[in-house]
């Protein structure tokens, strides 16, 4: 085996580990693999009062499944409340009176968006608006509306 | 007094000419670098020296690193009940920074060193100037393709450091401490997003392999030709190179995470 050969088998090693790597980091550790099986999406639409902490790409799950991602957030200029859009995978077909709420996975976790399916036989369809939204829980407020009601009961006594 | 503000003087004059000097290098670097592509067997033989010789530090390191950082999470992780997330974190900290940084240090250390030693070598002993003389331009035959090699090698081997590094951290944290297999992944898969953590992490990379060339070819091209100089060359190549990956790493950091 020639000089030659044995560098060229060299750098061989070298990128043959390097794309296993690239390979494994794809396709194991990051969503890769999620984003290039890019799934037919429809958009929804819904107003919230408040959403808390949602972000862009937050998952949207129905009875706990992801079934599509927060695509943008932005704020209605019409009537001063949030507008948040999503894309929803195709193959979930949603019915016209499905509610939507922002929900927190754990004490601490990342919110998302929580849909709850109706009994209308009719579905939503692209560019929709889901109508029930119920905005997310700000500690603050609650923590208010417990020291009202104490307050009150308070005074009553 | 008078002193002192002489020595001020004479040390702007020598930064302005080393900068000076290093443009016109990189002005007249940049036109030979193609010659790298098309004179594969050069290109071939310095990816093995700056590449593959630097494989074993980079490998051993990217293991231990990894298993070091699956064992301190897995400490301050348990104690909230969470140490599943010990992927997640060790996944993230290399992708995004230690990966890149320890990676560039390494080969600072390992082949930037050497690159500046061998140029500096070349020069003292007049075998740059014998290639003038047999009218082969240094630049396209001795820098070009160790630029290149630099530029293609250090992103490879960061890869290679962070895949082992969180192979390292699967080993501690499952395989020893008992950290249940599928959320250590599917919590790391979760929240590693490729566009976000692994195409930064890369972005990063090449940078560093550019700085990293520039410092060790620059330093090997001012090399002044007495084996005092070739060792003056050798440490200042490790030491400039080490703090402009830091210094970069935090203005790149600074770009793209926030």
């Amino acid at each position: 085996m020639g000089k030659q050969a044995k560098i060229e088998i060299g750098v061989g090693i070298l990128v043959l580990f390097s794309i296993i790597s690239l390979f494994v980091i794809a396709m194991k550790v990051s969503n890769f693999a999620d984003m290039a099986q890019d799934r037919p999406t429809y958009t929804l639409k819904a107003h919230f009062d408040n959403i808390g902490g949602l972000k862009v790409r937050a998952p949207v799950k129905l009875s706990g499944v992801v079934i599509g991602r927060v695509a943008s957030i932005g704020v209605d200029k019409s009537n001063y409340r949030a507008l948040v859009t999503m894309k929803i995978d195709k193959a979930y077909q949603l019915p016209l009176d499905t509610s939507a709420s922002i929900l927190t996975s754990g004490l601490l976790g990342d919110q998302y968006i929580g849909l709850e399916p109706g009994g209308d036989d009719q579905y939503l369809a692209d560019e929709d608006e889901i109508e029930m939204t119920q905005s997310a829980l700000v500690l603050e407020n609650l923590i208010g509306q417990l020291m009202v009601k104490l307050t009150d009961s308070g005074d009553k006594q | 007094m008078l002193k002192a503000l002489q020595q001020l003087g004479a040390w702007g004059i020598n930064l302005t000419r080393s900068a000076g000097r290093l443009g016109l290098f990189l002005l007249s670097l940049l036109p030979a670098l193609p010659y790298a592509i098309w004179r594969v067997s050069l290109l071939v033989k310095q990816t093995f020296n700056v590449g593959t010789l630097s494989l074993p530090i980079i490998m051993t390191a990217g293991l231990f690193v990894g298993m070091v950082l699956g064992l301190q999470g897995y400490n301050v992780l348990v104690d909230y009940n969470s140490e599943e997330a010990v992927g997640t974190m060790t996944a993230l900290s290399l992708l995004r920074e230690l990966g890149p940084v320890v990676a560039a240090l390494l080969f600072v250390g390992r082949a930037g060193s050497a690159l500046t030693a061998e140029i500096g070598l070349m020069r003292s002993t007049e075998q740059l100037s014998a290639l003038e003389m047999m009218a082969v331009d240094p630049l396209k035959f001795i820098y070009a393709p160790r630029f290149m090699a630099v530029l293609i090698t250090l992103p490879l081997l960061t890869l290679i450091f962070i895949a082992l590094g969180i192979w390292g951290g699967w080993l501690v944290a499952v395989g020893w401490l008992g950290v249940d297999d599928g959320a250590f992944w599917s919590q790391m898969h979760a929240h590693v997003d490729w566009r976000e953590d692994v195409v930064n992490g890369m972005i990063k990379s090449v940078a560093f392999a550019l700085l990293i060339a520039v410092v060790a070819l620059f330093q090997g091209s001012e090399t002044a030709p007495t084996s005092e100089g070739v060792s003056y060359a050798t440490t200042r190549t490790v030491v400039h190179g080490s703090l402009g990956v830091l210094g970069l790493d935090f203005i790149l950091t600074a770009l793209m995470f926030n």
